[in-house]
């Protein structure tokens, strides 16, 4: 078996995105006390691939692999990782990379953890924390056995020491890519039409704790009264109450205002990716062990409601 | 159609997770369904709706509190409910995934439902390990499915508000991120009424282990590294001092 570092990046449009720099920054440090390399693995089409800090980048160009399909993705990454053997194999806990880590570790036998927070070597003995429980705990665990597979949360590490030049070597799919049962379409690019969340300077952004649709005009009462505009985690958009332009996190989109009202929001993982690094965070929550209060810059332990009809008074 | 759903029933976050040993005491939390499940549930249902056939609930078993959930999703609109009785609190993605999947083989599916991740997929989530315990492909993050005879189109969101649209050849497991509307809401008297008259099916969990291969070493709070500077006082106090922060960063 080898001791390589496999960090499967993924991209959009030509660009590759943060977590894959970041995951080649993180894997250049672990590469070593494994006594192994790390490996940018790309799968695409067309793409300029010598962007990475990698000992080395395998490029696997094929029409099939232009647009992301877990299908095309999952038979190509299973078929190189099975010939090539590396000792830890890194997807980001993304919308790519959340439909392939868990299906090739029981494709492979091989241990998968999601979720992920850290990574580290210890005694020769790899170590990851993860961030699960809606990040009200964090899990460490060492996965058994000579391959691991580990998915990483976006916004873990730096992306700045993944970034390079590396020369992508060149390869043809190593399966057959045709037959398959899941094809690409058409690219859905973001509606338009509502007021742009991410151009905002100021956001008082609603949670579950918002508690029902008829509530929400509260919230925008008070961001009125602010000049600010709201915004929102993602179960009050799957629950109807604003439409999907509004959201705030990992499947919505970032923001970074110079202020962050928010209500209601515990702070999961996935929503802290599209918002920590707003200039100013204030949360208002009822649970006091909320996640959110370790991120936020001010907080309070109390009704949210109560304490906005306090503030449209004062304002 | 012959449509599953399969669920997980999980330790509610609503509370302090109390830890026993290097892991989380699950004799003494409140198991909650995923809530994930609940979009998948009414994706399932609104398939169901639009081109027919049945939806069967499976989940497992695993404090012997899953009837209530199971009642729920008949309430919601599933036909069928079964359940692995596994009586293992602490049952794993992949232990979960491969009892599931072994119940749903025989069930021969056309859509297999599954929420997209639950706050406790340590070892990652159901959905794809189902679809590869199966050798049927898997797309997650989907927040749309239309289903005909044999196909389906699906939306596939991706970050910053980007979605992709696939056809798909049947069958296929589906993890769900959102429903294409809010899931409906089943009154407390027919959930009643569906628990005096619904049968869940048991299977027994095969002995068949597919455990993840973690070593835990230790479940806790995060070490918190910095902390909001917290207001107390009232309600009104708090409103107060929000305020006059604002005034004194320009932001009110």
């Amino acid at each position: 078996m080898g001791n390589d570092v496999f960090v499967i990046t993924e991209h959009m449009d030509g660009k590759f995105s943060d977590v894959s720099f970041e995951m080649v920054g993180k894997a250049k440090e672990l590469a070593p006390a494994l006594g192994g390399q790390t490996v940018a693995v790309v799968l695409g089409s067309g793409l300029s691939a010598n962007v990475f800090a990698s000992d080395s980048t395998i490029y696997v160009d094929d029409a099939n692999l232009a647009q992301f399909n877990p299908e095309a993705y999952g038979k190509v990454i299973e078929a190189l990782v099975k010939e090539k053997s590396p000792r830890l194999v890194m997807f980001g806990w993304t919308a790519t990379g959340m439909d392939l880590a868990a299906w090739l570790s029981a494709r492979t036998g091989k241990p998968c953890v999601a979720y992920a927070k850290d990574l580290c070597i210890e005694n020769n003995t790899l170590i990851v924390n993860s961030q699960v429980y809606g990040g009200k705990m964090i899990a460490e665990v060492a996965p058994e056995g000579d391959m691991a597979i580990v998915a990483v949360l976006a916004g873990s590490f730096p992306a700045e020491a993944g970034q390079g030049s590396t020369t992508a070597t060149q390869a043809a799919s190593p399966v057959a890519l045709d037959g398959l049962k899941i094809k690409f379409v058409e690219a859905i690019k973001p509606a338009g039409g509502d007021v742009d969340i991410t151009a905002q300077t100021k956001l008082v952004s609603i949670g579950r704790g918002i508690g029902g649709k008829e509530n929400v005009e509260l919230a925008e009462e008070l961001a009125e009264k602010l000049g600010a505009t709201v915004s929102a985690s993602r179960p009050v958009v799957d629950a109807g109450w604003l439409p999907r332009t509004r959201q705030v996190g990992k499947s919505g989109l970032k923001v970074k205002p110079k202020l962050y009202l928010m209500l209601g929001i515990s702070g999961a993982p996935e929503h802290l990716e599209g918002m920590k690094s707003a200039e100013l965070i204030i949360a208002v929550n009822t649970d006091k062990k909320a996640p959110i209060f370790n991120v936020a810059h001010y907080g309070a332990t109390a009704d949210l409601f109560e304490v906005a009809e306090a503030m449209l008074e004062l304002l | 159609m012959n449509i599953v759903v399969a669920i997980k029933h999980i330790p509610s976050i609503a509370d302090d997770l109390p830890v026993k040993g290097n892991n989380v005491d699950f004799d003494s939390v409140d198991f909650v369904l995923n809530e994930f499940d609940e979009q998948s549930i009414e994706q399932a249902v609104l398939v169901k709706e639009a081109v027919g056939g049945t939806v069967t609930v499976v989940g497992v078993d695993l404090i012997g509190e899953l009837d209530n959930v199971l009642h729920l999703a008949l309430a919601k609109g599933a036909d069928k409910a079964v359940k692995v009785t596994a009586d293992e609190p602490g049952a794993d993605s992949h232990q979960q995934a491969k009892w599931l999947a072994e119940a749903i083989k025989g069930m021969s599916p056309d859509i297999v439902f599954a929420g997209v991740q639950a706050s406790n997929d340590l070892d990652g989530q159901i959905g794809p390990m189902i679809a590869a315990y199966l050798d049927m492909p898997y797309i997650g993050g989907v927040s749309s499915v239309e289903a005909a005879e044999g196909t389906a189109i699906v939306t596939k969101e991706f970050a910053g508000g980007n979605a992709g649209k696939y056809s798909v050849s049947l069958p296929i497991v589906v993890g769900v991120q959102a429903a294409p509307k809010p899931p409906r809401y089943a009154p407390v008297s027919k959930v009643r009424q569906v628990a005096q008259t619904a049968t869940i099916e048991k299977i027994s969990p095969s002995a068949d282990g597919a455990g993840a291969g973690l070593s835990m070493k230790k479940m806790a709070p995060p070490v918190v590294t910095g902390h909001a500077e917290m207001f107390t006082g009232s309600s009104k106090e708090v409103a107060a001092k929000i305020v006059e922060l604002l005034k004194s960063k320009g932001l009110a």
